[in-house]
């Protein structure tokens, strides 16, 4: 009789708690868009632990943080896939583990004494500039709604890569995002106004921003604005800045 | 009810006076202060260091005592036969296991409580040295000023954390009822304990399981028996794990909140609902 009642409440609470669970779960953004791969790789266990874990994740990102200074870039790298891969919902670590890459880890590569060869410092900082981008990409896949990471990912894109339509884009999808920062749209304009064919859309977005008055027109504004009119042609008479 | 509340009351007066309880809060509180000299970052590194360790901190030991101290109880009552004092004075045995449980769960308040007040206290003098710092050397433009102290607000409201730690409490409940399940059918408190570190872990892998039974077709009729048992017999402690986000400076829904903590009040009666009916079928 006892083990009846057990196994009845076990089935009837299992048929309850199991959609509950699913429901919450699926609002958990970061943790449901990890694959089923990806929590059962390396470190998933650990990653599991719960409060353990936010404590791990920490102590890992305190010993890259050491590694940095130590200039240890590999190990940086190693500690840091570890600390995203036990908090992948927190933006801080997704941003300075790019950040440390990209533009840390690349400097330190092209100035690599040890290295006499131009080329393969140039390979190994283009290496380590994809690693930050590649971070932030994905950081980006499991946190979308984070302004932060798009926003770095635009400044990786303008200031490492020099594509001025993917700083853009990047800039765009930020400034799009509830509790982005206000230069966003403006920065989104500027960088399209560097891109190949894409001048006149460029020059209406900056029109635009300059239409909302004085606090848009800062010098860049102005500058960008002039060149493009000076590009396109614009009529005198049609200019913003004459 | 009466008697729900005496077996209760006495349960948290026995809890509360055992070495353990202080021990516990003791090492807690000790990490939770010494969290403030692990962060020497920027502001928001500090900040999300801070909350990380604490509520860590918290969810760790609000979970060990939870385990260690509801694990004991039924084992030394039957011991030292204070149960067949209790259960011959007409006592039902769900009252008893309803009070015991209750009695653990009060203990369990307390010390969230606690270790939840020094956080909370440590998040205000930490926002206060921060804020004193930048008028030491301010930021350019009024406007950037603003905004500054605006991020180390957010960064450090308690209040935004208060549900986090409501959730460590509730979900520390949940293994209390989970343990008190165990010892109704326990030998000994060591087994209820090694059995509940187990568990702890199995619960924490729950959604996976979950996940892989709903999802995979591809896995056989044993496999899939053996997830669909984990599925249906633990519960899910991930869901009720808000500490990340919290930290991240994410403000949780009061729905989602609402949702976790239904959650969590279900399998604290679905684990007590089970206990009754183990301890019920016991002989004593």
């Amino acid at each position: 009789m006892r083990a009846f009642w057990l196994i009845l409440i076990f089935a009837v609470g299992g048929a309850i708690k199991i959609p509950a669970e699913q429901n919450l779960a699926r609002q958990s953004q970061a943790r449901a868009a990890l694959s089923l791969g990806e929590k059962f790789r390396e470190g998933a266990l650990l990653a599991s632990l719960s409060g353990l874990r936010a404590l791990a994740a920490n102590v890992l990102y305190i010993e890259a943080h050491v590694a940095w200074e130590q200039t240890q870039w590999a190990r940086m790298l190693l500690l840091f896939r570890q600390v995203t891969a036990l908090q992948p919902g927190v933006v801080l670590f997704w941003d300075t583990a790019a950040w440390h890459m990209a533009w840390n880890a690349s400097a330190a590569a092209l100035n690599d004494s040890r290295e006499p060869r131009v080329a393969l410092r140039v390979r190994r900082q283009r290496e380590f500039i994809e690693i930050g981008r590649q971070f932030l990409v994905r950081g980006i896949e499991l946190n979308p709604n984070q302004p932060q990471l798009h926003e770095a990912l635009a400044r990786l894109y303008r200031d490492k890569l020099h594509d001025h339509t993917g700083a853009s884009d990047s800039f765009a999808r930020a400034a799009a995002l509830p509790g982005a920062a206000a230069y966003d749209e403006r920065f989104s304009a500027y960088e399209l106004s560097y891109c190949e064919g894409m001048e006149a859309d460029a020059y209406e977005r900056l029109r635009q921003l300059y239409q909302r008055g004085e606090r848009e027109r800062l010098p860049t504004l102005l500058a960008r604005i002039h060149a493009l009119e000076e590009k396109l042609g614009v009529p005198n008479a049609d200019r913003v800045i004459r | 009810m009466r008697r729900i509340s005496a077996i209760a009351s006495t349960t948290f007066t026995e809890l509360i006076r055992l070495k353990l309880f202080y021990a516990v809060c003791a090492i807690g509180l000790l990490l939770i202060g010494g969290s403030v000299f692990f962060a020497r970052f920027s502001f928001q590194e500090e900040f999300q260091i801070l909350k990380d360790i604490s509520l860590g901190t918290i969810t760790i030991f609000s979970s060990l005592l939870a385990i260690i101290a509801t694990a004991n109880l039924i084992p030394r009552d039957v011991e030292d036969r204070t149960a067949y004092a209790i259960l011959a004075k007409a006592v039902p045995r769900k009252d008893y296991i309803i009070g015991k449980l209750l009695g653990a769960i009060g203990l369990i308040a307390l010390s969230v409580l606690m270790m939840s007040a020094l956080f909370f206290a440590i998040l205000a003098l930490r926002e206060n040295a921060v804020l004193n710092a930048l008028q030491q050397s301010p930021a350019s433009s009024p406007q950037d000023m603003a905004a500054t102290i605006a991020t180390i607000h957010h960064a450090a409201s308690w209040q935004l954390v208060a549900p986090a730690t409501l959730m460590i409490f509730l979900r520390s409940a949940v293994i209390a009822a989970l343990t008190l399940f165990v010892s109704t059918f326990a030998t000994s408190n060591a087994f209820t304990i090694v059995v509940m570190m187990m568990v702890y872990l199995v619960a924490q892998l729950e959604p996976i399981a979950r996940e892989y039974w709903l999802q995979a077709r591809t896995a056989g009729v044993a496999a899939r028996s053996f997830l669909a048992l984990v599925a249906i017999a633990f519960p899910d402690l991930q869901a009720l794990d808000f500490g990340d986000a919290v930290a991240s400076g994410i403000v949780l829904a009061a729905p989602l909140i609402l949702k976790a903590a239904m959650l969590a009040l279900f399998y604290v009666v679905l684990y007590a609902l089970l206990s009754i009916a183990s301890f019920s079928g016991r002989e004593l």
